[in-house]
């Protein structure tokens, strides 16, 4: 994979210079440190950042079409090109590479915006038609690749990270207070927005065409479930058969690179799956690598290990303490470019650094099953409340949901009133958030610590509304469980899983990551299936299950899920108190002006005393401290690597200014 | 009155940070989302520490817990027994 960055004028012409691209690409060379790239003319500037995996001599950036009226640079892998590619050779595309970025430059040229339909893959890119002055920029359809963009002084700057946008002086940077508002609600931002005022993201499954008539985006795909009527109703061998099959053709071709491919193994069901299918069909003498941690409250070493005994696979491990989570913290914040609600980021930007260091540029990952196939504890928890809400003087429904969480009710003498605050919403179950409003209410009880400044901004915003926009119309015929499933895969996954936990920690360390369980094919047949099925009972991903019995052990099978978390509390608040000390002193709170004082100190002190903390708190400081972070770095303190000297390896000027040039010396 | 000063003080300091507009009397801490499910445990703490009263299991019921109204009656009930 790569970095992408460039610039297009939307008026006059104002000249780009290789200087500013080359910052552009310069500022996220660790998403490709082997070659660089540019392309400009009097309207546009494209650069490129790359991270050789497909074609190591000849696929340098940007890539033009047989006449050089078109012009892509790309970041992503089209998995199935090779048969593409065989298409448009016979309908007498010539090719001067043997590169996956040629074949969609091509498709392009021949089916014009449609080419989407036929790429499966994780991509954002831009083509430039010389001709009809048009740039046409796309997204994946799940969101697994970035790309950011803003307008300002009649030019749209594009990025595959923001700090090559914030690279330029003249964009101003400041934190968008309605997207703080989102994020200490739904732990991210909504599609579309990023936590800087005026920096958008394309959303995933979007395009962008800008022309000298004006700019549209437009969706291409949905992540769509049908109405219950049309689905698959009851398990049938046949639909095992079609999954198990579609899988295994999403990881073969998943497979085809010019570098060698490892896995990411946790030991859960998913990432277990997943090497299981690569090692015993593909490729024997597989590696993996996994998180293991000091802290046994976090540890899954045992399931690890057992795994890679059952498989064989070559495996290394990195074992993550209290203090990597605190030491970390900033660089990760640098590369996520969002606060977080949590540190499950930075045992993967250290598992990433691992791979590289072990010479692998390209691992395979569980990420999507929990979303597709049904995995999350919220769903049952849906499920449960759903169930509950039928008879709510019930005694015995809610005591299902100690089944699902034995951690939270390992205490019986709370059951009761854990059980009172389970019921919270109870008689609302038609409300379209049922699933995640006690999580989210939960959440947004952390918007208490905003300055009086933030409120006040944000009096009159409301993040639910702002969702509710964003529901299609079907969302209201679905089940609460499909519903659940839908807000997951909206706002969590690519805005955080697949980016602050996925592209931008492994890229960090110039690693790319491939998700099978997301290829569309996969998602499309599972959503024709009932959510009935997904989750059979209170037993989740049943259907995954099921495809996996004879090649899994049972123990891996029939494992309690452990959501994947990290240190918090004791990793923050070390011994030094370092991160408090920098971030939340009062002079760097009055600095933002984002959070009151006094209470993130009461916060400060309460957990400092305490031995244990509440979800809410750690939330609370990982949120804070995150934000402060992200202050300092990109607004307050915007600094980063730049040489002067450094040049593209390929550079196409077609600036007008030259062409007078050539011609007088001529 | 006492007593449930203290408890709403209590609750300000350690839930709400200060952000005294949210709480009245009878506003359901549960309901409301201000005390989640470990905050139970820090609320039956300080009531044992403070009043030095013994919350037995069958007691841990939101009847007597789940607003400042349910404590003081609660309070009033084990402070009676204590006396008594």
């Amino acid at each position: 994979m790569c970095g992408i960055a460039g610039i297009i004028n939307l008026a006059q012409e104002q000249p780009i210079t290789p200087e500013t691209l080359r910052r552009m690409v310069s500022v996220q060379q660790h998403r490709g440190p082997d070659e660089s790239g540019a392309y400009i003319d009097d309207n546009i500037g494209l650069a490129h950042a790359r991270l050789s995996i497909i074609d190591l001599s000849e696929g340098t950036q940007p890539i033009h079409n047989e006449d050089k009226s078109l012009w892509i640079i790309y970041n992503g892998e089209v998995f199935n090109y090779p048969e593409i590619r065989q298409e448009l050779v016979s309908l007498g595309h010539k090719f001067y590479t043997s590169s996956d970025t040629e074949v969609i430059l091509h498709l392009y040229e021949e089916k014009g915006i449609n080419c989407l339909n036929e790429l499966n893959g994780q991509f954002a890119f831009a083509i430039w038609n010389v001709n009809n002055k048009t740039l046409f920029l796309a997204r994946d359809r799940v969101g697994i690749l970035p790309l950011f963009y803003t307008i300002q002084n009649q030019r749209l700057y594009f990025a595959s990270e923001i700090k090559a946008i914030f690279s330029n002086e003249e964009i101003p940077r400041a934190l968008d207070l309605e997207s703080l508002d989102q994020i200490f609600t739904f732990w991210t931002t909504l599609p579309g927005k990023t936590v800087f005022s005026n920096i958008k993201e394309l959303p995933p499954a979007h395009f962008m065409l800008i022309s000298p008539s004006g700019i549209k985006i437009n969706r291409y795909w949905d992540m769509n479930f049908l109405n219950n009527k049309e689905i698959f109703s009851k398990k049938s061998d046949d639909l095992v058969d079609e999954i198990s099959e579609t899988l295994t053709d999403a990881v073969r071709i998943r497979l085809r690179a010019d570098v060698p491919v490892g896995t990411y193994l946790s030991g859960g069901l998913d990432s277990s799956a997943l090497t299981e299918t690569v090692k015993k069909n593909f490729n024997n003498e597989l590696r993996s690598f996994g998180i293991r941690f000091e802290n046994k409250n976090y540890d899954e070493g045992s399931f690890q290990s057992e795994m890679v005994d059952y498989l064989g696979v070559s495996h290394s491990e990195i074992i993550i303490g209290n203090d990597d989570i605190g030491t970390n913290l900033e660089d990760v914040l640098w590369h996520t470019e969002k606060p977080l609600l949590r540190t499950g980021p930075i045992p993967l930007y250290l598992l990433s650094k691992l791979v590289n260091q072990s010479g692998y540029k390209v691992v395979l990952t569980g990420e999507g099953a929990d979303e597709i196939f049904g995995g999350y504890d919220i769903f049952k928890e849906a499920k449960i409340r759903n169930f509950w809400a039928k008879d709510p003087e019930s005694k015995l429904r809610p005591l299902l949901l100690a089944r699902l969480y034995p951690y939270i009710f390992k205490n019986n003498r709370l059951n009761q009133t854990l059980i009172a605050f389970f019921k919270s919403g109870i008689e609302n179950p038609d409300d379209p958030f049922f699933s995640h409003n006690i999580r989210w209410k939960n959440t947004g009880k952390i918007k208490n610590f905003f300055s009086e400044n933030v409120k006040d901004s944000n009096r009159n915003y409301d993040s639910y509304s702002e969702l509710m926009k964003l529901l299609p119309a079907e969302y209201f015929n679905w089940d609460t469980v499909t519903k659940a499933q839908f807000l997951e895969s909206m706002i969590f996954l690519s805005n955080y899983l697949l980016s602050s936990q996925g592209d931008r920690v492994a890229m960090a360390h110039s690693l790319e990551l491939r998700v099978p369980y997301l290829d569309h094919r996969v998602i499309e047949l599972l959503g024709n299936v009932n959510s009935e099925i997904k989750i059979n009972g209170l037993n989740e991903k049943y259907i995954l299950k099921q495809v996996f019995k004879d090649r899994l052990p049972a123990s891996i099978l029939n494992r309690w899920k452990n959501p994947y978390r990290a240190p918090i509390h004791k990793a923050l608040l070390n011994s030094t108190m370092s991160l408090v000390k920098e971030y939340c002193s009062e002079e760097s709170l009055k600095k933002s002006g984002l959070f009151e004082t006094t209470k993130v100190i009461k916060l400060i002190n309460k957990l400092d005393k305490s031995d244990t903390a509440s979800e809410f708190d750690e939330m609370a400081l990982v949120g804070i401290i995150s934000t402060q972070i992200i202050y300092k770095i990109f607004i307050e303190n915007f600094q980063y690597q730049y040489t002067e000297s450094d040049t593209f390896d390929q550079f196409f000027d077609y600036r007008s200014v030259n062409e007078k040039l050539r011609k007088a010396c001529n | 009155m006492s007593q449930i000063n203290a408890v709403k003080e209590f609750i300000i300091e350690n839930f709400l940070f200060g952000e005294e507009e949210e709480i009245e009397l009878e506003t359901d801490f549960f309901d409301k989302g201000i005390i989640d499910s470990t905050g139970v445990i820090e609320l039956v703490s300080f009531l044992e520490e403070r009043f030095n009263i013994s919350v037995e299991d069958d007691e841990l019921i939101p009847e007597n817990l789940s607003s400042l109204k349910r404590v003081d009656s609660f309070l009033e009930k084990k402070l009676s027994q204590k006396v008594a």
